[in-house]
């Protein structure tokens, strides 16, 4: 076990060294100064060098590197270029709302699969069946941002039940916060939702031809008996593993759903700072969610480890 | 047991009137939005105009400053004397002017102001405004005399940008997060990513505004802008981005729909120096392909003034020369012949991202196309339009919005990215420069109308619309923009 998870830990450690080598390349490769952005049109020259020299930009690309990676290990992420606070700072008041925002559509996303995933498997090809693979099928097919735009047209501007964006903080009480959470949660939880239901119903369905739930069903249990006490748990693996998938998803791609409900998350915080070049802000939130995703399959890998022996053995 | 339920239902519903009453009457906040936002907060070192919208007038204030009709009154300065030889100025300060943190503001600061953004490590988006400065001397703590090393007609005007407000040394370390100046409003809070808010400054030296609290929210999609106005989260919305929504406000009584004009030359910048541009038959072939209302319509639903030449509509030595460019496909054919290219030939047309740019793109390709010239768009970010086309000259065709006020200047500048070099249009702008007579001025600027009009420079399309939408009972907003501001000094509820 020691050596599984070492092995898994020397490969988490190079993952991330090679993320950081490719980040950092391709986003210094795209077209664009930081400072003639900042300084516009009727820059002079030797403003724009004062401003390089001022941002730290008038040293070479690998000496930029080093700089970069030795900080983030001791903690240290950069100053913004263009807002000039430091970058921990940005990303943590950001993860205040993009944190929340996901666990937020990850607790409702689950709290609409799971049911509708066991009924439909309870009622497997039957109306009910029918009907919720219907609605799964659409909950697919329909682009987020459009359904947002529906939302806002309905719960906003319509019936004024929520503000049509913007995000009111946590200094008010958390009420106040998940009111101004509640329509983007919708907007991310609801196609996700469609895919969880469906997976949940056709894992149950794998359990269900199993022989430990004839088992069940020939020590006396009752079809829905053996279906929540069996069948449920067993179910759960595959499960998990696509809510893990879908946490670091939330996390990272709710850019379009920040835009369209004006957030301040962390989706929004990227592409402001793509479009300004202000790259010190792009390459540390990009080494962080990589960080972040390559961090949780490092603990699904573990996790695997210590339900499957066979995992310990085989490494 | 009657009499008194009926007594305190009585005076409870006129409490309650009241309250309602009072509420409508202090109605004193405001929420304004706007599409971008600053990445700073300091004005004088970084071109974005969404730092001057927010701070111009309400945090900082210079010593000159823009009306909202483009006139210059005086800001900090409550007068000065002009020397005869026009290189003198003389300034007195208004007395028991204090920045909000509690500092005197005084000649020393405007020294400081001064001196910083014409300084050798000044990172001033504009520091050319400043380069006549020959030396800035405090006379007493409120009379400051500057010397410049030519008169420059101009200089009044260029203290009023945003760009030339005054700061002081004991707050400079911070401005970039927490902006201290001399304005009507405070800076007080900012959630990077959503909101500025400001508070009224009690000790403000001029008149108290009628607000006592403003917030200003970013919100940069366009149907997000029209969500939020609709579900009246916002109060204000400067600078609108979608003006295919404003009838429908138009039409809803609940709100009003501001309609001026802004300092944006919108045009159809050439590459002077890119064979074939370097023509100037293939240059009006060009102009005369051009339908300038179609784009008008087709780009921006109607809103923006056509424009002949770089020089603003609205501005009293204006000349309309449209007619230059009247739109004649025939006529484009036949100059393109004569230039040698009877089957036309293909360029390069940049688009950055303002749907001025990418909508009025498409149908300027789609006209360009009905002569035989084929433009091959390409869709760039500003960073690459600035790096590629404005910096890199590596352009063909390139559609943009010149927003600096009065800067037909720019064409005195061969090295300015279209490249026009034209030794008698140099000559003029020089004696404008050192001209101060407003009369012999008003020629000038005239002349030089007609000769960037009629040597085809670029393709000149519309004056940029300046859109806002506001609550029905929002008064005292600026309609134009002379340049960068959401000044709400003079903002207020009417009743």
């Amino acid at each position: 076990m020691i050596r599984y998870s070492l092995k898994r830990l020397l490969s988490l450690v190079l993952s991330l060294a090679i993320a950081s080598v490719v980040i950092f390349a391709v986003i210094e490769v795209a077209p664009g100064d930081p400072a003639s952005f900042m300084l516009g049109v009727n820059a002079q020259e030797d403003t724009l060098a004062a401003l390089r020299a001022e941002l730290g930009l008038d040293v070479s690309k690998a000496h930029r590197y080093l700089a970069w990676v030795t900080g983030m290990l001791s903690g240290d992420f950069g100053t913004s270029y263009t807002y000039r606070t430091p970058v921990a700072e940005m990303i943590s008041d950001r993860l205040w709302v993009s944190l929340p925002l996901a666990l937020f559509a990850l607790a409702l996303s689950t709290l609409i699969a799971f049911p509708a995933g066991i009924y439909a498997a309870a009622r497997r090809g039957k109306a009910g069946d029918m009907a919720v693979m219907g609605a799964t099928q659409l909950g697919v097919a329909i682009p987020n941002f459009w359904f947002a735009m529906m939302l806002v047209l309905i719960f906003a501007i319509n019936l004024r039940w929520f503000g049509a964006g913007g995000f009111a903080g946590w200094d008010d009480g958390l009420w106040v916060g998940l009111h101004s959470l509640t329509l983007p949660a919708i907007a991310l939880a609801l196609p996700q939702a469609a895919i969880l239901a469906r997976v949940m119903r056709s894992a149950l369905l794998d359990i269900l031809g199993e022989d430990f739930m004839r088992t069940a069903r020939a020590k006396g249990l009752s079809r829905r008996q053996a279906l929540w006490r069996h069948g449920v748990r067993n179910a759960m693996i595959p499960v998990l593993t696509i809510i893990g998938l879908q946490f670091s998803f939330l996390l990272a791609g709710s850019i379009i759903i920040e835009q369209v409900f004006y957030l301040p998350g962390l989706g929004r915080l990227v592409f402001q700072a793509i479009s300004s070049r202000d790259l010190i802000v792009v390459e540390s939130v990009v080494m962080l969610l990589v960080f972040a995703v390559i961090t949780v399959n490092f603990l699904v890998d573990l996790a695997y480890a210590l339900v499957d022996p066979r995992l310990r053995s085989r490494t | 047991m009657r009499p008194n339920l009926k007594r305190s239902l009585v005076s409870g519903l006129a409490l309650g009137a009241t309250l309602l009453a009072s509420q409508v009457w202090a109605k004193d906040d405001i929420t304004v939005a706007m599409q971008l936002e600053p990445p700073h907060l300091d004005p004088t070192s970084a071109a974005a105009q969404a730092i001057d919208s927010v701070v111009y007038s309400n945090i900082f204030e210079g010593l000159t400053r823009f009306m909202g009709d483009g006139a210059i009154v005086p800001g900090l300065a409550e007068s000065w004397e002009i020397s005869e030889d026009g290189k003198t100025y003389t300034f007195k300060l208004h007395d028991g002017v204090t920045f909000h943190d509690g500092t005197t503001m005084d000649g020393e600061d405007v020294k400081f102001s001064l001196d910083r953004a014409r300084g050798e490590d000044s990172a001033n988006a504009q520091k050319a405004l400043f380069a006549g400065i020959a030396d800035v001397t405090v006379v007493d703590p409120l009379t400051v005399q500057v010397t410049l090393s030519e008169p420059n007609g101009n200089f009044l005007f260029n203290l009023a940008w945003g760009d030339a407000v005054i700061v002081a040394p004991e707050s400079i370390e911070n401005i970039k997060t927490a902006p201290v100046g001399t304005g009507a409003f405070k800076f007080s809070n900012w959630v990077q990513g959503d909101r500025i808010d400001l508070e009224r400054n009690a000790e403000y030296w001029g008149a108290q505004p009628a607000l006592a609290k403003a917030t200003i929210k970013f919100i940069s999609d366009p149907t997000a802008a029209f969500a939020a106005v609709m579900a009246e989260d916002v109060d204000v919305f400067s600078g609108f981005p979608a003006p295919e929504n404003l009838p429908q406000f138009d039409a809803d009584p609940r709100f009003q729909v501001l309609v001026g004009s802004t300092e944006g030359e919108t045009i159809l910048s050439t590459n002077n120096k890119q064979p074939p541009f370097d023509n100037v038959k293939v240059r009006q072939a060009l102009a005369h392909a051009i339908d300038r209302q179609a784009i008008i319509d087709g780009a921006m639903f109607g809103y923006g003034t056509p424009i002949g030449t770089h020089f603003a509509p609205h501005n009293p030595a204006y000349v309309d020369l449209t007619g230059n460019s009247a739109h004649d496909p025939e006529k484009a054919k036949a100059l393109l012949a004569e230039a040698g290219f009877p089957d036309g030939f293909e360029t390069t047309l940049h688009l950055p991202p303002p749907s001025y740019a990418r909508r009025g793109g498409e149908i300027i390709a789609a006209q360009l196309a009905a002569v035989g010239i084929k433009a091959e768009i390409t869709n760039v970010e500003w960073a690459q339009w600035l790096e590629t086309v404005f910096r890199g000259k590596n352009f063909g065709l390139t559609i943009v919005s010149h927003t600096e006020p009065m800067d037909i200047g720019i064409y005195a500048r061969p090295e300015y990215y279209f490249q026009y070099d034209n030794k008698a249009f140099q000559d003029l702008m020089a004696s404008l420069n050192e001209t101060t007579d407003p009369a012999m001025r008003t020629e000038m600027l005239q002349k030089a109308q007609t000769v960037i009009s009629e040597d085809y420079v670029n393709g000149y399309l519309f004056q940029l619309a300046n859109l806002g939408v506001a609550k029905a009972n929002v008064q005292g907003l600026w309609v134009n923009a002379p340049t960068a501001a959401i000044d709400l000094t003079g903002v207020s509820w009417a009743n």
